[in-house]
């Protein structure tokens, strides 16, 4: 297979990142040959076997009770943020 | 009087308890060699003189109190994924460069916890995704075997760390070999315990079903030491397994008569270094001398282990990695124009090549067309390795294989081309995929560079692996070697 300029564009804009136009190529000629590389597991006979997310089988999300745990720390933890005023995380107007 | 470095992480616990030397003794011996190695090695991102020798100190009066814990005035380094309250966490990456976490990885509030003095941050691959530690921010780490060569990855640093006896003992992670190979190619001892042994709490996430956190030190007698420590179950990381942790130094001892072993037949193929395959066969005879049974047995679908694993990490790294936006913490991009130009920016910006091909790889196969294809197809394969080895711990103990394809490379060497670069954890994939324990020891040298012999274990059989490398390094002494530049 090979990946197309544009569908590089589109998985890096799916996956919010910016690209250099200089850096597309080398992505495109590494991703279609990761892709066909991986295209090697049709030979596995997978009939009947099903998917498996994570290795313990069997166990299932705890639960704990419904007590509040967390303590408001926000001053601390937003004092390692790019941009914040009044509390609130700042980012480039939305709406307009 | 032999320097204090030369010490296993069991006698520096010892000597502290015996006050042959105190802590801040011991945490200046070490920051010395580490300031003076930097240059060679680049094993270090931050070093934390200052909190060590006020924890040092610490532990002295703690000592003198008789309050001591296992670990008390033991120096260690962690990691730079192990999230350290007050110190940066950098994960190797320009992303995370000025992150610095309001709050202790559990890993690391139980070392400290244990007694531990933690005495800085070691480089990585730019978050744990490499094999050689080549694609960190911070530049590459160096093998102390020989500084052409590479460490191995993603915990090089940690590796390359107490390979040069700069600490003796350093926490890591395994997504896909990660503690094993590079403790291979330096020439140490490395345990990735079983999937939910150790907490994942506070460790930078890169693939969720995968990643496990360890520990590299000399031997297994010191990696027991630390494990036990390490392990157990955290209410704070819904995949840690509540199930009591042994005591790994108690079990070391046990002879290996009449203990089955399987050698996994599928590793032994075209791609091994036929040097590197004699020093792990020789590694075999000392086993079957010391009693232990051998034989060979075949896991079919292992060698399709490699493929899995880049369907199903770069899948879960490119969600993990869908939280560094440039908004709450990390990296920020020059005046953004709106918001996506912020996310877009930020990550292209703040992420190195190997990430964003990870995350765009990870992207492309779980979008829509193309998730079953890949996704789904790829976890139905994990079903089947898994299989293959439930079948070969119906029949023995413990496996056994090389750890890596061949000793380590020269830095550049397989830069060029990914799938190079991803074979070296051809052997150590299988292990991550089914969430067992497994661990790398050193058995010898190929042309100067050292070689592991790994041992994997059936769930929660960690005692029984560290018992077997216990039993072979009492009867050998390839974990007792220092390079030459680092004795």
């Amino acid at each position: 297979m090979s990946l197309t300029r544009a569908q590089i564009e589109s998985i890096a804009h799916l996956a919010r990142l910016e690209l250099e136009p200089a850096e597309i190529p080398a992505y495109q000629e590494s991703l279609s040959r990761i892709l066909d590389w991986v295209g090697q597991l049709d030979r596995a006979d997978t009939g009947g076997v099903a998917p498996m997310a994570h290795p313990l089988a069997g166990l299932t999300q705890r639960l704990r009770p419904d007590v509040v745990t967390e303590q408001d720390r926000h001053e601390l933890y937003q004092a390692i943020a790019p941009q914040v005023a009044g509390g609130l995380y700042l980012v480039p107007k939305v709406i307009e | 009087m032999t320097a204090i470095h030369t010490n296993s992480l069991t006698q520096l616990a010892q000597g502290l308890r015996a006050k042959t030397f105190s802590s801040v003794e011991l945490v200046r011996a070490y920051l010395q060699r580490i300031e003076a190695s930097q240059p060679q090695l680049n094993a270090f991102v931050s070093v934390t003189a200052e909190q060590a020798l006020e924890a040092a100190a610490a532990a002295d009066r703690d000592l003198a109190a008789g309050r001591g814990g296992p670990l008390t005035g033991v120096p260690i380094a962690h990691k730079d994924l192990f999230c350290t309250a007050g110190v940066r966490t950098t994960c190797g990456s320009r992303m995370l460069d000025n992150f610095v976490s309001p709050y202790d990885a559990t890993v690391v509030a139980k070392l400290k916890a244990a007694g531990a003095v933690t005495l800085g941050k070691l480089n990585m691959d730019e978050f744990a995704m490499g094999s050689s530690n080549e694609t960190s921010y911070y530049g590459p780490v160096r093998n102390p075997w020989n500084t052409d060569f590479v460490p191995g990855g993603s915990s090089g640093g940690s590796a390359a760390a107490v390979a040069a006896r700069l600490v003796p003992a350093a926490t890591a992670t395994d997504t896909g070999g990660s503690i094993r190979q590079p403790a291979a190619l330096c020439g140490i001892t490395g345990i990735k315990p079983t999937y939910g042994r150790v907490s994942r709490y506070g460790m930078i996430a890169f693939a969720s079903s995968l990643d496990q956190g360890g520990v590299l030190t000399r031997s297994a007698q010191d990696a027991a030491l630390m494990l036990r420590e390490m392990a157990g179950f955290d209410p704070n990381d819904s995949t840690s397994v509540d199930t009591p942790v042994p005591d790994y130094v108690a079990a070391l001892d046990a002879p290996l008569a009449g203990v089955k072993i399987g050698i996994i037949k599928e590793f032994f193929d075209e791609g091994l270094d036929r040097q590197y395959e004699h020093r792990v066969r020789e590694a075999l005879a000392v086993l079957a001398r010391l009693g232990a049974s051998l034989r060979e047995v075949s896991l079919p679908n292992l060698p399709l282990s490699v493929p899995v694993y880049y369907v199903v990490a770069p899948a879960e790294c490119s969600s993990n990695l869908a939280r560094y936006d440039g908004v709450r913490f990390g990296y920020r991009c020059k005046d953004p124009r709106d918001l996506q130009d912020l996310y877009r920016r930020s990550r292209g910006e703040g992420f190195g090549a190997e990430v964003k091909r990870r995350v765009m790889t990870g992207t492309y196969v779980l979008s829509a067309g193309y998730y079953d294809a890949y996704y789904l197809k790829a976890q139905r394969v994990r079903q089947l390795i898994t299989a293959d080895f439930k079948r070969a711990f119906g029949e023995v103990d413990v496996l056994v294989g090389p750890t890596s394809p061949t000793a380590a490379f020269r830095i550049g060497a397989k830069t060029a081309d990914p799938i190079t670069m991803y074979l070296n954890d051809i052997y150590t994939i299988g292990a991550n995929l089914a969430g067992l324990p497994a661990l790398s020891v050193p058995c010898g040298f190929v042309a100067g560079l050292p070689v592991g012999l790994q041992i994997v274990g059936a769930h929660f059989a960690e005692a029984r692996i560290l018992n077997v490398a216990h039993r072979y390094q009492l009867e050998t002494d390839w974990h007792l070697q220092a390079p030459e530049r680092f004795t």
